[in-house]
């Protein structure tokens, strides 16, 4: 037990982190392929047609998916953020500026979805519903965190400026929900939701939550990937990094 | 000169940048009349009609509040950032987060005062009656510290960064939209009759998180700029 414990910070630092993200990367890239093959099977062949709105609604496998994900690697991210922070840990700055461009593309791919949803359905690209509102303003916290980051030049600094950033953020984005929340039913009446059936069919379920499990593994994938490059980069002078295979070519 | 305790050093600040702003006049009324342009450009955008003026004063006048504070965001810290006064202030024995609490009054009293007074007047182009008048300026009196502490944080964040006057509205806009949405409902909630109570009081909620978290974020967003 003693063992796993040194062995875990033994893999806070970029030198001994890098072969092993390396090692793991395949792995879950694989994992969100298969993953990924099997939900969009079960979804646009396995599972039924929905009775009120026909093939269209088979876009929400993608769609839940993208919303839950986009939300969860904000608050990872800022947990990330946050660690560096307070242990002034290198690795886990780098791997909350690593995580927010993959946030942001879910993002933008839940509001995109959600928008060609929409059309068919609502009969509009763009409603402003407590959640799409949220979700938007969700993407543009991410591009806040992101352009902040890359105004500064000395990385230290935009590690530290983007996690104060980002703890901001993360208290904020309960508050903003519900102001948005609130706003819109004050405004709107009963507006539309995107809870559908009551009793959704078990191949949809598992559909959906196979693609959940496939971007979880794309997420990860994706910010080992990026987090090898950061790696890289910033530490291009030290010794280890000179000695890789990659480096010498 | 050290001044004896914390409160007289947060004193001494905020004297110090009212006498500073008063010795500048053109920046402090730079502010209110964009609030001022602002709100006269929108009745002569979508046409003069009385009801639809009222309907949309709310959002309008409180959108133009925003965007006023906003614009005098990246003037709070950026000269004495220049010229080493913050550092100054950040080595010094009393609490930093005090003294930035202290700074971001200073910059409220200067900035965000003068728009709550001029707003009645520009609610009257709009038609609003005078207990509408009195929900806005009272909104307008807890949203706009409101807006200048969470600025506060964004314009700390962003210093001597290049392109900062961007950025900065890119960090603090999603930030404000709470306030926007109580500050402005409270008035709409007003004018339909249905009390602005709920909104207020989710807006005084909010200006008391913020004036006790935010001086302690931006203070330690300071520090980070000052390395």
């Amino acid at each position: 037990m003693s063992n796993r414990i040194v062995n875990w910070f033994r893999f806070s630092s970029p030198q001994t982190f890098y072969p092993l993200a390396g090692r793991l990367l395949p792995w879950f890239a694989g994992s969100a392929a298969v993953l990924g093959a099997a939900s969009l099977w079960l979804g646009l062949f396995v599972a039924p047609t929905d009775a009120q709105q026909g093939e269209g609604y088979r876009i929400i496998f993608v769609h839940v998916a993208a919303s839950w994900m986009s939300m969860f690697i904000y608050v990872v991210m800022a947990g990330w953020a946050a660690l560096g922070l307070i242990f002034n840990t290198r690795l886990s700055s780098m791997m909350a500026s690593a995580l927010a461009p993959t946030g942001t593309l879910f993002a933008f791919l839940s509001l995109w979805t959600g928008a060609l949803w929409g059309k068919p359905m609502w009969g509009a690209w763009w409603v402003w519903d407590a959640r799409l509102t949220s979700e938007l303003i969700l993407f543009f916290l991410y591009l806040g965190f992101i352009a902040l980051q890359a105004a500064i030049d000395d990385p230290r600094r935009a590690d530290r400026a983007g996690a104060v950033l980002a703890l901001v953020g993360v208290v904020n984005v309960p508050i903003i929900y519900f102001s948005v929340y609130w706003w819109n039913t004050l405004h709107q009446g009963a507006s539309v939701s995107l809870t559908k059936s009551p009793s959704m069919a078990h191949t949809m379920l598992w559909g959906m939550l196979l693609m959940a499990l496939s971007f979880w593994m794309y997420a990860i994938a994706a910010a080992l990937m990026r987090v090898r490059c950061i790696m890289l980069e910033r530490e291009r002078g030290s010794a280890w990094a000179g000695e890789l295979a990659e480096a010498a070519q | 000169m050290e001044p004896a305790n914390a409160g007289a050093a947060v004193f001494a600040v905020v004297r110090r940048d009212l006498l500073l702003a008063a010795r500048r006049k053109s920046e402090v009324l730079t502010v209110l009349f964009f609030f001022v342009i602002v709100a006269s450009l929108f009745p002569l955008g979508i046409g003069a009609e009385p009801a639809l003026l009222r309907s949309i004063a709310p959002g309008v006048l409180w959108v133009g509040a925003l965007l006023a504070s906003m614009l005098a965001l990246n003037r709070m810290f950026a000269q004495d950032y220049a010229d080493g006064t913050l550092e100054q202030m950040a080595l010094s024995p009393q609490p930093f987060a005090l003294m930035t609490a202290g700074k971001i009054a200073a910059h409220w009293l200067v900035s965000g005062l003068p728009l709550v007074l001029v707003a009645p007047v520009l609610g009257l182009q709009f038609d609003l009656d005078q207990r509408a008048l009195g929900v806005l300026m009272l909104s307008l009196l807890m949203g706009t510290p409101l807006l200048s502490l969470v600025g506060a944080i964004g314009a700390a964040l962003t210093l001597g960064v290049r392109g900062s006057g961007l950025l900065v509205s890119l960090l603090t806009l999603p930030l404000y939209i709470p306030a926007l949405v109580f500050g402005a409902g409270s008035v709409e909630a007003e004018i339909s009759g249905l009390g602005a109570g709920a909104n207020l009081s989710l807006l005084a909620a909010l200006l008391v998180l913020a004036l006790f978290f935010a001086p302690w974020a931006t203070a330690a967003a300071l520090r980070i700029a000052l390395e």
